[in-house]
């Protein structure tokens, strides 16, 4: 039992690459915003898209602000739609997927159908048809591409729960008389998380990408914000002239999703059995 | 005759999904805070006006009456008009998903041939540097988010080389090589991170049949190794692709209204983006509409083609 746990506790390398990466970008976000001497928002029209330099290691936008440092104040944006947007499939999703495995008939109806429903949306479509109505935000953002993920969580949760349910430790708890909540805390999560954590690192990469497309089409967070796609997005009026002011956002955004994607695919490699002893799928 | 009891069946779902997106789309439209009239007008709108402009839509009535006279206005084949344009949405949507059309017809094609054929070159040339470049490619590929792809491709081949038409449409009347010169470039991004998506999954399916008994026995008999591969091996390869390509439809669409936003392509991405940025909602409501349909479509099709190859599917679909 202990050699096995030890053996289980060995790292997949791509998860220690995309963790490292993915710390020193937040480290750099929190950290580069106090150490630019720049202000991210300060319009300076003599140093006007600038090509990079020792002084504007990234160059300057059409207003002369420095685009390394918006791109250091915009990460926590990326980092909040994509994780945000997680939180909410999880907190919402996984007590509807329990509750719809545990509730045959009436309550599994009504939610398996609802579920039918929104996954019928393509993503895109989702995000645009809820920031289509309310004026555009951040939090609007996150709530939309959290949206998108809910009926992926509550169908994986029910499915994983449903297996559950038949294994001979839960029966037990059944005959000890054991209520619907404790069985469903105590016997049913516990054994349930390792899928739904690699499924929400996977798709923690897909919240970003659909939440800095949605801030490309302008349905994000509003100008000045320095959101990624939005940036990336600004920067296309200048594409020849200045390609930096999309090119440097851009490029982070990539090596982000990209270490995401990473910690996605080590946590996979880590906890999903049908992988043990294969390298990458 | 089993057959036959799936396809009605699944008919049915369809018929369910549509309707209750309808409701969906209507209902967040029309819910969700926000004074329709007011955002059409502006906010600054005089309160006449606003009380002309919601007469003239109905929106006086209660949301079930409207709701009703939508949907069996659509049934009956009149789309409504687009409040902006002051056309009829129809003609509208119809030109825009003609283009549309023409746009995921060429990528799906680009995607599924790339895909599947790099995902066998991969497969069958496990552990070899190409797959593994390959297999490094299609990691950092699938990361990258198509409208950056679309700067890049803008910036290396519109502005650098000068070689390709950065934005835009060409008629076809105008001249084949104007027309397929528009087209390249929101093919080619719409392609990239998909491409890599179904590589991926062609390579891991395909080395797990290439792995199975029935292909060890296929060589066993002395077949040669290409009848092996694409008699006994690709066929049971490809259902999980299938599978993949029909989800893949759904990003393919997302991807479709961001590169028509990049190119200025005239389609029915870039119809719904501009409906939201007018507040023509009764344009966007029908365009939703549309799409949702063709998406719906697109995976019923899909499943009956899972299912025409896969009978298992078939019975085991009857509880799902």
């Amino acid at each position: 039992m202990s050699v096995l746990a030890f053996q289980r506790l060995r790292v997949p390398s791509t998860l220690v690459l995309g963790g490292t990466l993915l710390v020193l970008i937040a480290t750099a976000s929190v950290v580069g915003i106090w150490i630019t001497p720049y202000d991210p928002a300060a319009f300076s029209v003599r140093v006007r898209l600038q090509p990079p330099s020792a002084l504007h290691p990234f160059g300057t936008d059409e207003f002369g602000r420095d685009v390394l440092s918006r791109v250091l104040a915009g990460a926590h944006l990326s980092l909040a739609t994509g994780f945000g947007a997680m939180a909410i499939s999880l907190l919402v999703g996984v007590p509807l997927g329990l509750l719809a495995a545990f509730h045959r008939g009436v309550v599994q109806e009504v939610i398996m159908r609802g579920v039918d429903l929104v996954i019928s949306l393509p993503p895109v479509l989702l995000g645009l048809l809820v920031l289509a109505v309310t004026p555009p935000g951040l939090g609007k953002t996150i709530a939309a591409v959290g949206l998108v993920y809910i009926p992926i969580m509550v169908r994986l949760t029910r499915a994983v729960a449903l297996g559950l349910l038949e294994e001979d430790f839960v029966q037990a708890a059944r005959a000890r008389g054991e209520g619907a909540l404790p069985i469903l805390w105590h016997e049913i999560l516990p054994n349930a998380w390792p899928p739904i954590i690699v499924e929400c690192g996977l798709r923690v990469t897909f919240a970003i990408l659909l939440g800095s497309a949605l801030s490309f089409l302008g349905l994000g967070p509003q100008p000045p914000a320095s959101e990624w796609g939005l940036m990336i997005a600004e920067g296309r009026d200048f594409l020849t002239q200045a390609p930096w002011v999309s090119l440097a956002p851009g490029l982070c955004l990539c090596v982000l999703l990209v270490s995401v994607n990473l910690v996605g695919e080590g946590l996979r490699e880590r906890l999903d059995p049908h992988l043990s002893g294969r390298t990458h799928a | 005759m089993r057959m036959a009891a799936f396809l009605l069946r699944r008919l049915l779902g369809l018929i369910g999904v549509l309707l209750g997106m309808s409701v969906l789309i209507f209902g967040i439209i029309h819910i969700l805070p926000g004074n329709v009239a007011y955002s059409i007008l502006g906010e600054f709108a005089t309160p006449a006006a606003v009380a002309q402009l919601e007469a003239k839509l109905g929106l006086n009535d209660p949301l079930p009456v409207q709701y009703w006279r939508w949907l069996s206005a659509m049934l009956h084949g009149d789309f409504g008009m687009s409040i902006v344009m002051n056309r009829p949405a129809a003609s509208l949507i119809g030109e825009a998903l003609g283009r549309s059309a023409l746009l995921a017809g060429l990528a799906f094609g680009v995607i599924a041939a790339g895909g599947i054929s790099l995902g066998l070159y991969a497969a069958t040339h496990r552990g070899r540097i190409s797959d593994k470049v390959l297999t490094l490619a299609q990691f950092v590929l699938i990361a990258v988010p198509e409208f950056f792809w679309a700067i890049l491709a803008v910036l290396v081949f519109a502005s650098w080389l000068n070689l390709l038409p950065a934005t835009g449409y060409a008629p076809l009347d105008a001249g084949v090589a104007d027309w397929a010169a528009h087209l390249v470039l929101p093919v080619l991004v719409l392609s990239f991170g998909l491409v890599a998506h179904v590589s991926r999954l062609t390579r891991s399916s395909m080395l797990e049949v290439l792995d199975s008994r029935f292909v060890l026995a296929a060589r066993a008999r002395g077949l040669p190794e290409r009848r092996v591969l694409w008699r006994h091996a690709l066929p049971n390869a490809l259902l999980p692709a299938i599978t993949v390509l029909a989800i893949d439809a759904g990003l393919l669409i997302g991807g479709i209204v961001v590169a028509e936003t990049v190119f200025a392509y005239p389609g029915l991405g870039r119809l719904l983006v501009y409906a939201i940025e007018r507040h023509d909602l009764p344009l966007l409501q029908v365009g939703m509409m549309v799409v949702t349909a063709i998406y719906a479509l697109a995976n019923f099709v899909a499943e009956l083609l899972y299912a025409a190859l896969n009978p298992r599917i078939r019975v085991a679909g009857a509880t799902a």
